[in-house]
Parts: C-alpha cells; sequence; structure tokens
C-alpha cells in the first residue's frame, strides 16, 4: 500500500512521518502523474489559498476528484479539510468539492486563538486525542450522508462520509498515531 | 482547558508554512497581488529592504494603521517586523494580533546586548541566523521558527547561501560527535547546551528553518529549497521587479516544484526584469544588516 500525500505546500512531511512510523509507505504527490499508484491520498495543513491555486496550476483538481469518485480514500486535515468540503463561506475559493461539508475559513480567529486541547474522539477509543487547531477553520454544516466523529464546543471538528475523513485540526503535529490507523482502516 | 500560545500552537503555524513563500508587502494593494499569487502569508512593513537601504537612518516598526489594513485586506497570515530586542514594539505587534513576528536585522537595533525574551509572548516569533550557534540562541530565547540572514534588499543571493550551508555543514558535524564532545562545541558554538545535544541527536534544527535575504528569482528560491531550507521569504524580490504579479507567482510554483528543472525553466521564463542587484563587497562592513543581533 502506498498512501500519496498531496506536497503541493504545508505539512506533508509530518504525515509522511507519522504513516513511515506505522510502517506506511508513502509518496509526495505535486502532478497528475504522481497520483497514479497511490491507494489513499492526504491533503495536509498549510495555507488553503495557496494549496487551491497549486491544484489548479499544475492540473491536478479533475484527477483528484475523479479518483476519489472511484472510491479513493481520502484525508483532509485543516486546509485539506476545507479544500474537501462542498461550500466554503463568504470565499471565491476553488476546492475540490468531494463532501457534503460547509466550512468557514479562520472561524477560530488569528494565530492569537491557536490552541491545543485534549478531545473526546469515540471511535479512537477512550483515550482522548491531543487536538492542536492552528489558525483553524469551523465546519458550520454537514450533509444527511455525513458522520460526524467529533466536536469541540459544539462545533464539528472531525467527519467522515464514505471513505473521506476530514478534521479541522492536525494529528500530523502530535505523535500519536491513532488518527492515522483510523483513516488506513477506512 | 484549551491552551494557546503553547509551543506547539507556536512551532504548528510554521509547519504549516512550510514549502511556500512569505513575501514582504509595504500596502494592501500589494498584499492583495501576494496572495493571489498564492504567498502562504505576508509580512507587512513600511519599506521593503532594498528602500530601508537606500534611505538610511533609523528603521522602525511600521505604523499599526498600515498593519491593520494589510491584516484586513488578506485571508492568509500577516506577520510584522520588530527590531532586535525591542520588546515593545514586539507588545504593540502582539496586541495588533499579528500571527508572527520577525525580530529583524532588516530594522535598526534597539538593544546591542539583548534579543527580545519570546517566550514572554503568546504571538510566535522568527529570528534570522547565520550560523547553527544563533539559531539555537534565538531558539533559547523562544524563536519557534528560523531564517538565514542572507544580506536583505541586495537581491544577491550569495549570503543566503553561505548561512544555510554553514548552518547544514554544522548540524551534519555534531551529528559525527560522541556525547561527552557536545558540551566542548556547545562551548565553541555559543549555544545552550541542550538544543546542541537534540541538533545532535536527531539531526536537523528543532524548528522550521526558511531562506531569506537575496533571493530575486525563481532559481533563486529552488535553489535555497534544494540546499535543505524549509521554505522561503522574498523581501524586495517581488515589488522592485519589473512585472510583481508574474514574479511572485513563479517564485511559488518554483517553491513547490523545486526539483524539477522542467517546471523551473518554464515557470522562469517571460517574468521581465528581476530587482537590480548589489555586489556583497560593494557594501560598507557598517551597512551589512546580517551582522546587526548576535
Amino acid at each position: 500500500m502506498i498512501v500519496g500525500v498531496l506536497a503541493l505546500q504545508g505539512a506533508f512531511r509530518e504525515h509522511q512521518l507519522v504513516l513511515a512510523g506505522l510502517g506506511v509507505s508513502t509518496c509526495q504527490v505535486r502532478k497528475p502523474g504522481d497520483l497514479q499508484s497511490i491507494d489513499a491520498l492526504i491533503i495536509p495543513g498549510g495555507e488553503s489559498t495557496t494549496i487551491s491555486k497549486l491544484l489548479a496550476d499544475f492540473e491536478l483538481f479533475d484527477k483528484i476528484c475523479s479518483m476519489v469518485e472511484e472510491g479513493l480514500p481520502i484525508l483532509g486535515t485543516c486546509a485539506g479539510a476545507i479544500l474537501m468540503a462542498k461550500e466554503i463561506e463568504d470565499s471565491t475559493l476553488p476546492g475540490l468539492g468531494l463532501m457534503d461539508l460547509k466550512v468557514r475559513r479562520n472561524a477560530f480567529g488569528r494565530q492569537a486563538d491557536s490552541f491545543e486541547e485534549d478531545l473526546p474522539i469515540p471511535v479512537l477509543g477512550e483515550e482522548p486525542f491531543r487536538a492542536v487547531f492552528i489558525r483553524a477553520p469551523q465546519i458550520t454544516g454537514a450533509g444527511p450522508d455525513v458522520e460526524i466523529l467529533a466536536s469541540y464546543d459544539s462545533q464539528i471538528v472531525m467527519a467522515r462520509q464514505n471513505k473521506m475523513l476530514a478534521a479541522t485540526f492536525h494529528p500530523e503535529l502530535t505523535a500519536d498515531q491513532r488518527f492515522h490507523k483510523y483513516f488506513l482502516s477506512l | 482547558m484549551a491552551q494557546k500560545g503553547t509551543w506547539t500552537v507556536k512551532t504548528g503555524l510554521a509547519e504549516m508554512l512550510k514549502g511556500g513563500v512569505i513575501m514582504d508587502v509595504t500596502t494592501p494593494e500589494q498584499a492583495k497581488i501576494a496572495e493571489e499569487a498564492g504567498a502562504c502569508a505576508v509580512m507587512a512593513l513600511e519599506r521593503v529592504p532594498a528602500d530601508i537601504r537606500a534611505a538610511g537612518g533609523v528603521a522602525r516598526m511600521a505604523d499599526p494603521t498600515v498593519i491593520k489594513k494589510i491584516m484586513e485586506a488578506v485571508t492568509i497570515p500577516v506577520m510584522a517586523k520588530a527590531r532586535i530586542g525591542h520588546f515593545v514594539e514586539a507588545q504593540i505587534l502582539q496586541e495588533l494580533g499579528v500571527d508572527y513576528i520577525d525580530e529583524s536585522e532588516v530594522l535598526t537595533p534597539a538593544d546591542e546586548q539583548h534579543h527580545i525574551n519570546k517566550h514572554a509572548f503568546n504571538v510566535p516569533f522568527v529570528c534570522g541566523a547565520r550560523n547553527l550557534g544563533e539559531a539555537l540562541r534565538r531558539i533559547g530565547e523562544g524563536a519557534a521558527m528560523i531564517r538565514t540572514k542572507g544580506e536583505p534588499g541586495t537581491g544577491n543571493v550569495v549570503e543566503a547561501v553561505r548561512h544555510m550551508r554553514l548552518v547544514a555543514g554544522e548540524i551534519r558535524r555534531l551529528s559525527n560527535l560522541l556525547e561527552e564532545e557536545i558540551m566542548s562545541a556547545a562551548k565553541e558554538m555559543r549555544a545552550p547546551y541542550d538544543l546542541v545535544l537534540k541538533v545532535a541527536r536527531e539531526g536537523k534544527l528543532p524548528v522550521v528553518n526558511f531562506a531569506a535575504g537575496g533571493i530575486a528569482t525563481p532559481a533563486d528560491a529552488a535553489m535555497m529549497m534544494q540546499l535543505g531550507c524549509d521554505g522561503i521569504f522574498v523581501g524586495s524580490g517581488v515589488f522592485k521587479s519589473e512585472n510583481a504579479p508574474a514574479r511572485a507567482r513563479a517564485i511559488v510554483a518554483a517553491t513547490t516544484h523545486y526539483n524539477d528543472p522542467a517546471i523551473l525553466a518554464e515557470v522562469s521564463k517571460d517574468l521581465g526584469t528581476a530587482m537590480p542587484g548589489l555586489e556583497i563587497a560593494t557594501i560598507l562592513p557598517e551597512q551589512r544588516m546580517q551582522d546587526r543581533g548576535w
């Protein structure tokens, strides 16, 4: 199994390190050709406007969308979650529009409001998960096919729709492997 | 309890900026051009380094109104510069809500002996370094991100290359030392022992390291990335060039595709004239910005 990590900008190496710790091979995806032999895809945290522009400039949008429609498991964290949502509030940012989610960028505020918190996530087990939120978005709405996996302060922060998984926090910034194990099990 | 301003949260934002380009901007309009080109953050300041160099005199933190307007103009992170050692400028920038503070040698230092105690702030700091010892001293003071100093405002990448090669070489050397040799190495490089030990064990800096100071072309950006930098600061290189939007976009693409000569050749085409460069040897020693701070 090879997990592709979108490597246009952001914390892609951290996802690769977590997966390497789990003994899973990864490759960096920057061009459509890099998508060919992957069995799952991760869109990391980073700056969503930057990643969106590079997705467009290097013609990755269509190929990723068609592969996910054919069943490729995909994980988006923070900026990745924004790009996977069908609707981005108050924004003309082009996204992948894969998950039936509505998101709002920088909804918790600027860096001064970035935080970390022990988050109960039942699908990951009893032990809370240390969730790091960096200028994080909020998921402000979810369609009927979306399963809410975690919330913080009555805001959805982790959600799943079939083999698509989105989180507004950064599981790649902590040593806890449970989140990535869960993604690989989808 | 939600914890804000922690080390993970401070270094975390720097992790998210990796592989991206942070551009100096002086107006909301320039900030929008930078965002539109794909910058992962902007640095709000009153004048770009080339103009600071030309104007001479004392360079200070930008007017809060300028910084606020730039923060309102874009949705990407906004950084701003404080003078080395000027902890009150830093307090003001934190109050304004900027996302990162650059304690920068581009501005005139306010303290020749002491840098800001960056642990005392919730907002994260980035600092410049010419070598590993300097990088670790800044991290010891609380910097959550490091960049090369280079020689700002010159459009000449040679000093950034020197600083990056030096840091990488010193890390390689440390990795080969025996544990009993670490204290002596820490003494030589005048850096905190525990940080020197950490670098020796892990073979890398404990925080993100960007390139800065003299980057003017897509090729410059890609070269710094190939040398191991995590991302790029472009100061005067964008808005002192002939076609800022095109050059900005090209530098963003080159930073992502730094290992792909075909794409680098493509994005380097038809960008107009780069900023006029300065030969380092023509700069009087007292006007070298990189020698500010220690």
